[in-house]
């Protein structure tokens, strides 16, 4: 098979797959986005930009990454259901399919009430796994999902969410085949800090053979104090931060330099793990870390 | 039933200002159940407008009238001679009580004293819950009797979402996840293979969307000569 993404060669030549999100910003300005892909060049395969996460607006992920692409980096386009419905869903990955997006990644999105419009009517005409099977539709068929034929169908890299830390755990892995039945053909996960659970949560996933059937790419996020881990632990949804992690970045001198080391570690680690064939780095509004965390795994020289 | 709430005596008293002679209208049904506009809420409402009146010069005189049902032309037609010279009628019904009263007597303004809020139960004393969303397509065949429309906070049809931790969902602790309630209800049928398949985009064509949604059961339907001989008699 060939690749249809740059994401997807990595992927499929077995390589150790990075990809890196970069916040889009609360400005009608893309310089933001140009001056984390300069910093961030040659670090990632692909960059996910995230769609008005924690539901506040924010730059259209579309556009960004179109900016991106400019820029000669390869996007990976987040797509909520909580924003569109089917319809303006499938104009949209036209569009974006067009600017040269290739990867898409299918989430439901954080509910309205987390953000700064709690006030907001929102949309979930269709579900996460529905929207894999709209845009699968639109790749394979080239139909749109009322069954009209498009004239030239997008070229698509479909990605899903997966939480290991979220309940029931035993129906975890269970979704995670139900995307893969869906149309997934990565996933990025939710940010690891449990490794216990992240590695049990692989077990079951290679029992079942998934990891075979869908590249899996697992998520980390760089801590830079003590009191962000807290907040994770405590206001993040379907977040596990155990404690030990929050001792360590207070007990640490320089806990920002420990959050890195902690992360490369985390790296290092799951690199180790049968299945994972990448990692995903969310250094959420520290974009900059990125090459050295990257550096620091042994990733990149 | 339907589930509704009281407006804040501040929001009515807004409304209310620029009327005199105002009929407060209760409704035996649903809302007497769930304590927010039966006969009981009435004569509380009706009294405390009464003295706000007293307080503050409002000028209001209270008439109270409650009906078996407000949503029933049959029973909303009693209301006629009531209604007579008031300048509103300050209805504790749902919007649809509200609306079958504003339908049949178009000359007095009705106002919503009442939120009208869902389809749901008593949960325990005092405790009102919603349980169907009202799509006009219903799942709970596929879904261990637990509605994912209504009850999760994104009406997802292949849940739990990411933020489903510890049997709660993400918006509150205090609102338990649709879906793991959903996987433990199939659990306990053993039937938790009906989750192994995608359920796909789901028609909202029966639900809201679509404009006042109309169903005709058609063996109740009078003809045109069983209309007149009705009319006849009354």
């Amino acid at each position: 098979m060939s690749a249809r993404s740059d994401l997807e060669r990595v992927l499929l030549e077995n390589k150790f797959a990075v990809t890196a999100e970069i916040g889009p910003p609360k400005s009608a300005s893309a310089e933001s986005v140009r001056r984390h892909a300069r910093e961030m060049r040659g670090s990632a395969d692909a960059f996910n930009l995230t769609d008005n996460q924690t539901a506040m607006s924010r730059m259209s992920s579309i556009a960004c990454a179109a900016v991106l692409i400019q820029e000669g980096l390869e996007p990976v386009v987040q797509m909520t259901c909580r924003d569109r419905n089917r319809i303006a869903m499938q104009s949209d990955i036209l569009g974006a399919s067009a600017l040269g997006v290739r990867n898409v990644l299918c989430i439901s999105g954080d509910h309205q009430t987390f953000g700064n419009m709690k006030e907001a009517k929102n949309v979930y005409d269709i579900d996460s796994v529905q929207e894999l099977m709209i845009l699968r539709k639109m790749r394979d068929e080239g139909k749109l999902w009322s069954g009209d034929a498009l004239e030239v169908a997008p070229v698509l890299f479909l990605g899903a969410a997966a939480n290991p830390f979220a309940d029931p755990f035993e129906f975890r892995v269970a979704r995670l085949a139900k995307k893969v039945k869906a149309g997934a053909d990565f996933v990025q996960t939710q940010s690891i800090y449990d490794m216990g659970r992240f590695e049990r949560w692989m077990a079951l996933v290679r029992a079942k053979g998934l990891h075979e059937k869908v590249h899996i790419i697992a998520g980390v996020m760089p801590l830079k104090s003590p009191k962000i881990a807290l907040y994770m632990k405590t206001k993040v949804a379907g977040m596990i931060v155990p404690d030990a992690i929050i001792d360590r970045l207070k007990r640490a001198k320089d806990p920002k330099e420990e959050g890195i080391q902690l992360c490369v570690e985390q790296i290092r680690h799951l690199r180790s793990i049968e299945g994972v064939q990448g990692v995903h780095i969310m250094a959420m509004a520290w974009e900059e870390k990125v090459p050295e965390i990257v550096r620091r795994a042994g990733l990149r020289p | 039933m339907i589930i509704g709430e009281q407006k804040k005596l501040g929001e009515i008293a807004i409304m209310l200002d620029g009327h005199r002679k105002v009929l407060v209208a209760g409704c035996r049904s649903c809302v007497a159940i769930c304590l927010a506009g039966g006969e009981k809420e009435v004569a509380v409402l009706s009294e405390s407008l009464r003295l706000l009146s007293t307080l503050k010069d409002k000028g209001w005189e209270i008439e109270e009238a409650t009906l078996e049902r407000q949503c029933e032309k049959e029973w909303v037609a009693e209301l006629g001679p009531r209604i007579q010279g008031k300048d509103c009628v300050l209805s504790l019904a749902c919007g649809v009580g509200a609306q079958t009263i504003q339908a049949m007597y178009p000359q007095v303004r009705v106002l919503p004293g009442l939120n009208t809020s869902n389809m749901g139960a008593p949960e325990e004393a005092g405790v009102f819950v919603e349980k169907c969303g009202g799509c006009g397509d219903c799942v709970l065949h596929l879904t261990g009797g637990i509605c994912p429309i209504a009850r999760c906070a994104k009406s997802l049809l292949n849940g739990p979402c990411g933020g489903s931790q510890g049997g709660k969902c993400e918006v509150s602790p205090q609102t338990p996840c649709a879906w793991e309630e959903i996987y433990r209800s199939l659990q306990a049928l053993g039937r938790l293979d009906l989750l192994e398949d995608p359920i796909p985009p789901k028609s909202w064509l029966p639900s809201r969307d679509g404009g006042p949604r109309r169903i005709v059961n058609h063996e109740a339907v009078l003809t045109e000569e069983q209309k007149r001989m009705k009319g006849g008699k009354a």
